[in-house]
């Protein structure tokens, strides 16, 4: 669960640095796999339990967390200097929660089913942990560009992982993916259902997406050692 | 012993191959292995893991031999081709080639898709970690289809035996680590995966479920549905009783009653159960408060209905009327405490931990048959809530010892 490596928090104040040198694309890809914010540092893993039973809610999610913690770490990057550090946790709040209700209000206008299903969740961006971890730990300390990078790819990485999970909840729960009936239909019994086959309804409660995200820990840490901690 | 020698060059042969751990398998599986320990002032018992296993699936046996005929039984009964028991435990009409020959053809396809799916896992983690196979799933896949309704399809059996023996056991490191028992895991996947094959009032009986699909495709057939005991009792109906009830207190002592194919006959359950105790294999502490916890809870809500702090018309007044010791005659709940509730590796450790670890099992068991119509059979629920406290209820066993002693120690040398 540490993700605040004493790296991170060194200013970088080198003077010419190419928009995309191996250092930032780094900062792109690691949380994609091998600091993974959900399955490495156990961020967020209260909204991956609970919108992951479809892949549509998915993918909304993934999408409204990348804007929020890419635009939330710029701005906070650019005001890092400015900021008290005794109130800094009221300015962060401050931020996620305007750009929150922006995303609120565009999935309100534009696509109200879908976010009458995620209810509350989008609301709660602002208390996922890995947006304020991020803040915190990242853009409080480096420059807008790298900032950006960093929060699109940590929004990137838990959007994965999302999308993941949702797959296999989808398809194995519900028997489809993004609302297509992809392995025939249930009542009809056409497809797969006609040789008896049942739609997975654990798959569809909260414990098998916890279940879920510990088999897809336990695959990476089986293929990556160095993940595994020394006891 | 041929074969034993046999074996036992293949096991030479390949010593340090990746399939080593197969060959072992198969080794010790069917005899005793030759290496046993060598050095060091090490007491040498006969009763190792192999034959404790052993031993409860000799107790578990005489259950499933009564659940296939009563598979055929409740299969007859329920077309109405046969009369029902009318001459105590050895009826004519329950032990019968017919009922027996249903029981075959509907128990033997569980048993042999629960060993053969959970074997196979269970070598398969071998191989990749390097390990031995233990014998920890001999038990296990003896259980799973006596917990299961008879007509459970075998492909949803297989799906749900692989998920209880990865999740249950061996992401914890295998026999001996687990924290949850994996049958109980395996039932429970069962009843969340596919509610309608695990609940509901034709799943007990074979070939109702099969009736009711041909009925609603128009076949012009009688509906066959066996009565859920608990379910009934629960909408206040006279099932279980002396008088005019559907079913005698003796069926249901006896185990003429429909249910999962093992767990319907309690007075095997019970034999069972002296077995284990007698043998030293289960422990008598937890059966005993186990025992004692269903009573009370039972007594308690007795005593609500009796003193009138519950109307007639409320939901929850069938269950809580039941007399209590009804409630350990009906339902799964005498076989979860003797064969589940006792398993050594997932209940407490200490005597006194025993005592609590067991008096909640019951005493929960009740509480979730009354208060959730949703889950009529709370029992392997009570258990898998139990198995995940028992460590805690043991360290604070320990740590009350560990004080009691210090204080001794002060006052001593105070």
């Amino acid at each position: 669960m540490a993700e605040v490596t004493t790296e991170e928090k060194v200013k970088v104040k080198e003077p010419k640095e190419p928009l995309f040198s191996k250092k930032n694309r780094k900062l792109l890809s690691d949380p994609l796999a091998d600091n993974n914010p959900i399955t490495i540092q156990v961020l967020g893993i209260c909204s991956a339990l609970a919108i992951t039973a479809q892949l549509k809610p998915s993918i909304v999610m993934a999408i409204s967390v990348i804007f929020v913690l890419g635009i939330g770490n710029v701005v906070i990057s650019l005001m890092r200097n400015i900021i008290p550090s005794k109130i800094r946790i009221i300015v962060q709040l401050v931020v996620v929660a305007a750009l929150v209700i922006v995303v609120d209000q565009v999935l309100k206008a534009f696509a109200y089913t879908l976010s009458k299903e995620l209810s509350v969740f989008i609301g709660l961006i602002i208390t996922n942990c890995i947006i304020m971890g991020r803040f915190e730990a990242f853009a409080l300390g480096n420059g807008p560009w790298k900032s950006f990078l960093d929060g699109i790819g940590n929004a990137a990485g838990y959007g994965v992982l999302l999308i993941i999970v949702a797959f296999f909840r989808e398809l194995l729960g519900s028997g489809t993916l993004f609302g297509i009936k992809v392995l025939g239909d249930p009542i009809e019994k056409t497809g797969l259902y006609a040789l008896g086959y049942e739609n997975n309804g654990f798959m569809v409660l909260a414990p098998m997406a916890l279940i879920t995200v510990g088999v897809i820990i336990w695959i990476q840490r089986s293929k990556n050692k160095a993940l595994i901690e020394d006891h | 012993m041929g074969l034993k020698d046999k074996l036992h060059k293949l096991k030479l042969k390949y010593q340090g191959k990746k399939m080593a751990p197969a060959f072992n398998a198969i080794h010790t599986f069917l005899y005793l292995p030759n290496e046993t320990t060598h050095s060091g002032g090490h007491i040498r018992g006969a009763d190792d893991l192999k034959r404790t296993m052993n031993t409860v699936i000799m107790s578990l046996i005489p259950c499933l031999i009564f659940g296939m005929f009563n598979a055929g039984y409740q299969h007859y009964l329920a077309l109405g081709e046969i009369e029902a028991v009318s001459n105590g435990f050895f009826s004519s009409e329950f032990w019968s080639w017919d009922n027996l020959v249903i029981g075959l053809w509907q128990v033997l396809p569980l048993v042999v898709v629960s060993y053969g799916v959970g074997l196979a896992v269970e070598f398969v983690f071998a191989v990749i970690k390097g390990h031995e196979v233990e014998e920890g799933y001999l038990v296990t896949g003896m259980l799973v289809p006596l917990i299961v309704p008879v007509d459970t399809p075998l492909w949803m059996l297989a799906v749900a035996v692989i998920f209880g023996v990865v999740i249950g056991k061996e992401v914890f490191g295998g026999t001996g680590m687990n924290i949850l028992n994996p049958a109980l895991t395996i039932r429970a996947f069962l009843f969340f995966a596919y509610p309608t094959w695990m609940s509901g009032d034709k799943v007990w009986v074979h070939g109702a479920v099969e009736r009711a699909g041909e009925i609603a495709n128009g076949a012009k057939l009688d509906a066959m549905s066996g009565e859920t005991i608990l379910g009934g009792l629960a909408q206040g109906k006279n099932i279980v009783g002396s008088q005019d009830a559907t079913y005698s207190i003796a069926d249901a002592f006896l185990g003429f009653i429909p249910g999962s194919v093992g767990e319907t006959s309690a007075l095997l359950i019970l034999l069972g159960g002296l077995f284990l105790v007698f043998t030293k294999i289960g422990s008598w502490r937890i059966m005993l408060s186990a025992v004692l916890g269903t009573l009370i809870m039972g007594l308690i809500f007795n005593g609500v209905t009796s003193a009138g702090w519950i109307t007639e018309s409320s939901k929850f007044y069938g269950l809580m009327n039941l007399e209590f010791w009804k409630h350990l005659i009906v339902g799964g709940i005498a076989f979860g405490i003797v064969f589940m509730a006792t398993d050594p590796v997932t209940a407490s450790q200490t005597n006194k931990g025993k005592w609590i670890y067991g008096f909640l099992i019951g005493f929960i068991s009740i509480l979730i048959r009354v208060f959730n119509p949703a889950y009529p059979e709370g029992v392997f629920l009570a258990i898998l809530l139990m198995n995940v406290f028992a460590p805690t209820i043991d360290h604070y066993v320990v740590q009350g010892n560990i004080k009691k002693r210090m204080k001794r120690l002060k006052l001593k040398t105070a």
